[in-house]
């Protein structure tokens, strides 16, 4: 996987950001930075709106107010797939993948972006798409490798295990590049073993360069691998600090009794 | 002015059926999400099933008719239960195909039971036109007026005070909701498709007798029922009744201002450009059933 | 690799098929089954590979075939300008390249469409379309003769380097002009289903959401699948025009989209065998069963048929025997260099 270019200027900048929904406020305007290189995390008991920032962040829905800035650039009325073009990928919080498709096949599609051969050239069947192809499988295996799923390359996503669906989850969005990173409730569902193994692997996408936000519940893991933790609940941010400090903050002991056992999947 | 108004009172009189063909796929299409392509067959169903009644078995005319709408309605109910209810939660592209396989062997069947050539309904109408004012018109056309009105309020009496219509309401709102506080989902969907069939049915058994009876009559029939559906917006059942109107007299002043030939392409016109431009559908901000 | 090494034999048989069989009227039915593969073929990229339910696929094949007829022919048209818009008779092979252009181009409008009208309401959308047309053919006198028909269509013609344009006269020639580029339009597809185009369309079809959150841009692959599937369409009403040198406006039919439909569904959509199996099944069965029983009868044990299909066979044909016989089909996104597992 190749690092991100020099000029990482991967800051996330998130200024007053507002939903309403109906007559419901789903973010009351909230604003929050992520540091390059750094792990964020985002927790909040459920409702809070963490995935509400999520899609508006990566285009799945439109914000009432406020500013998304993603290395320097406004990603106001961006479409997902350009918002992923430029570098800003997500996973989803219910498993998501290409079910039909093969493991391989799935990391494979996922890495369109790496791609430069358009139609003329697939017709043609030019040499330049045989090398780039090859390029794409090599990198399928190296992506697969990464997350530990290279065993089970040819098995059909849909017959995965729950937590190799996570993994593959994951390399889905590792294979678009990303130099930012938002993982929504990746642990979710998994046992302690899968999850450590999960935690491991997010440190590492850190080392490789990849900024990281993460929408949470299992505070352990939070805890133990972020460089700041936002606390939100009900549209707004109520704390924002290290792990530490956030988990003594008053307000957020009140709001939010997560005590470090994860909520149910 | 003449002409304006003597195109108004066909478009409303033609209006009132398309009305009740649009309720009935508007239904089924809102509260199931089929595609329901054997709705035009259901309503070249009502008319034969007219002509068998009145022209061979010489019944009673008003008697036929009723029979006509109780067959589309027990027909509906079989194809729900043996074609439908099987495929559960099939996705779209499976259901559509098994409605236009089922379609198909309608159509060809009533083709192979009837032959090709065009039956006339006989009515028991005088046939010399009423003069009122500046307008004419057949009894035969007025008795159909008068006969979907009539039908239009009892349906509506159906869905807003009955216990199928709350059912039906419900159903369409939110599906497992509506099953958790004891909607029976199942039977909704039987009967559902056994409304909007019978609908169509009388729709074709009330217009049958003022145009000729043939095999492929259901084709062009079934795709205005979708446009009469997609102006109304999916669900709504007074968007398919303004939409049922608004059709008919598009086509009765386009046929009459513009051109007599492209009358039935107008109705897909109105699709596409509705589909285009605002796809909810006109009266999407009404709300839905009922 | 043994699907490739069969498909490579079969075309060499039905290449040596003319010289051994001599009845033309078999050789002529084959020719137009072998057109409506190809139009099963192009269906096959819209409705299978990338799950746009499109519904109006004969309007694509009809607009071919009135296209390469009328610029075969030559028409001159008035439009309301001061002089009629006169076009000259031209070659063959210039008609049936501005049949796939222009069939592209209403290809390309209904991509643009498809993006904003989803699911259901797509195809209800291009059902209309093609019944839009079909009005428009049979109104529209002055430019396509209405009901009376475009006739004496020139028969298909080849440049061939050193001997200029040769007339494909006989049933043969047809054939086998339609059997290549059916081969060709095969091949097409296929490419463009191995490739990164191919798996972005199937990503469309399979998780669309996920497929834009890695970069995938749906509506220029809407429009790309729409425009290739209508192209080769084209080219087959262009095929079709100049075979059975008649074209009237009934090539819209509905019914014609429903054949093609049945093909590619019974054969089994998604895959690039399917719309062939499919179509050699449904282009001969009507012929095979001519004569045994009432055309309606026929198309009452078509629709029985699609229903049973649906229920037991839902993937189709060609993914029922290669899960029976374990063959390695080749399906859209199996990778050809095995990775260790």
């Amino acid at each position: 996987m190749s690092a991100p270019d020099a000029d990482s200027a991967a800051a996330l900048e998130v200024r007053d950001l507002a939903v309403h929904i109906g007559g419901l406020v789903a973010l009351a305007g909230i604003s929050f930075q992520v540091p390059v290189g750094a792990i964020v995390s985002l927790i909040g008991p459920n409702g809070a709106g963490k995935t509400t920032a999520f899609n508006v962040i990566t285009g799945f829905m439109q914000p009432t107010r406020g500013q998304v800035v993603f290395r320097g650039r406004d990603l106001a009325r961006l479409t997902p797939d350009r918002i992923a073009a430029l570098g800003l990928v997500r996973t989803f919080q219910r498993t998501s993948l290409f079910a039909g498709c093969s493991v391989f096949d799935n990391v494979l599609t996922a890495l369109h972006l790496r791609g430069r051969v358009g139609l003329l050239g697939a017709l043609l069947r030019l040499p330049s798409l045989r090398r780039e192809e090859a390029g794409l499988r090599a990198a399928t295996r190296e992506i697969l490798d990464f997350v530990g799923l290279a065993g089970r390359a040819d098995e059909t996503a849909g017959n995965l295990a729950y937590g190799e669906q996570r993994l593959l989850g994951l390399a889905i969005a590792l294979a678009a590049e990303p130099t930012l990173l938002l993982l929504d409730e990746p642990a979710a569902g998994l046992n302690p073993s899968e999850t450590e193994s999960f935690k491991q692997l997010v440190r590492r996408v850190r080392e490789r360069g990849t900024t990281v936000l993460l929408v949470e519940h299992d505070m352990q893991m939070v805890m133990s691998i972020s460089d700041e933790v936002l606390v939100l609940n009900q549209g707004s941010i109520i704390a924002a600090g290290p792990p530490a400090a956030v988990q003594r903050d008053a307000e957020v002991i009140r709001a939010y009794l997560g005590t470090g056992k994860r909520a149910a999947a | 002015m003449d002409q304006f108004l003597q195109h108004v009172l066909n478009g409303v009189v033609l209006g009132g059926t398309y009305a009740l063909l649009g309720i009935g796929l508007t239904l089924i299409f809102g509260i199931m999400r089929v595609v329901n392509f054997t709705h035009g067959e259901l309503y070249a169903f009502g008319a034969y099933l007219t002509y068998l009644f009145v022209a061979l078995l010489h019944l009673d005319f008003f008697l036929s008719i009723a029979l006509a709408a109780l067959a589309g309605f027990l027909l509906g109910a079989l194809i729900e239960l043996v074609l439908l209810r099987p495929l559960g939660n099939a996705d779209t592209d499976t259901v559509m195909l098994v409605m236009i396989g089922a379609w198909i062997a309608m159509q060809n069947a009533e083709q192979f039971v009837w032959g090709g050539v065009a039956k006339l309904v006989p009515s028991p109408f005088p046939q010399d036109p009423l003069i009122i004012g500046p307008v004419s018109v057949l009894p035969l056309r007025l008795f159909v007026l008068a006969a979907t009105l009539v039908l239009l309020v009892a349906f509506y009496l159906l869905i807003d005070r009955t216990r199928l219509g709350t059912a039906m309401r419900a159903t369409f709102q939110d599906r497992d909701t509506a099953a958790l506080m004891g909607v029976d989902v199942r039977a909704v969907y039987t009967l559902t498709f056994a409304l909007g069939s019978a609908l169509a049915a009388i729709a074709g058994a009330l217009l049958g007798p003022m145009f000729l009876v043939n095999p492929t009559m259901g084709n062009l029939v079934g795709l205005k029922a979708f446009a009469i559906v997609i102006l109304g917006g999916l669900g709504n059942i007074a968007g398919a009744t303004i939409g049922g109107f608004v059709l008919a007299l598009v086509e009765e002043f386009g046929a009459g201002y513009l051109s007599s030939e492209y009358r039935d392409a107008l109705g897909f016109l109105v699709i596409i450009a509705v589909l285009a431009l605002r796809p909810q559908g006109f009266f999407a901000l009404k709300g839905r059933i009922g | 690799m043994s699907g490739r090494i069969g498909g490579a034999l079969l075309l060499v048989a039905m290449a040596t098929l003319p010289l051994w069989m001599g009845d033309l009227y078999v050789l002529a039915i084959l020719t137009s089954t072998g057109i409506f593969i190809i139009a099963a073929i192009s269906l096959n990229l819209l409705l299978g590979f990338t799950g746009q339910l499109s519904l109006g696929h004969a309007a694509f094949f009809g607009i071919g075939a009135y296209t390469s007829a009328l610029l075969s022919l030559g028409f001159d048209v008035d439009i309301g300008l001061a002089d009629p818009v006169v076009v000259a008779p031209k070659p063959v092979w210039i008609a049936f390249l501005g049949a796939v252009v222009v069939s592209g181009l209403f290809g390309w409008l209904i991509g643009k469409l498809a993006f904003r009208v989803r699911g259901a309401y797509f195809v209800i959308v291009t059902i209309s379309f093609a019944e839009v047309m079909r009005m428009v053919a049979l109104n529209w006198v002055d430019l396509t003769e209405g009901p009376m028909a475009l006739n004496n269509i020139p028969p298909l013609s080849l440049w061939w380097p050193g001997r200029g344009v040769i007339t494909l006269a006989t049933k043969a020639q047809a054939y086998w002009l339609v059997l290549t580029v059916g081969a060709l339009c095969y091949l097409l597809v296929a490419s463009v289903v191995r490739s990164r185009i191919g798996r972005a369309l199937v990503a469309l079809r399979e998780n669309e959401p996920l497929a834009r959150s890695v970069g995938v841009r749906v509506t220029h692959y809407l429009v790309v699948a729409t425009v290739v599937s209508a192209a080769i369409a084209g080219a087959a009403g262009g095929l079709y025009a100049h075979c059975v040198r008649i074209v009237d406006p009934d090539v819209f039919l509905f019914i014609y989209t429903v054949t093609m439909v049945i093909m590619v569904v019974s054969g089994g959509k998604g895959t690039l065998a399917g719309p062939v199996v499919g179509g050699l099944i449904f282009g001969l069965l009507p012929q095979a069963l001519r004569g045994t029983a009432p055309p309606e009868v026929q198309w009452i044990v078509y629709g029985i048929g699609i229903i049973l299909i649906v229920f037991f066979l839902p993937r189709g044909i060609v993914p029922a025997f290669a899960g029976l016989a374990r063959l390695r089909m080749p399906r859209a996104l199996r990778p050809s260099a095995g990775v260790g597992s």
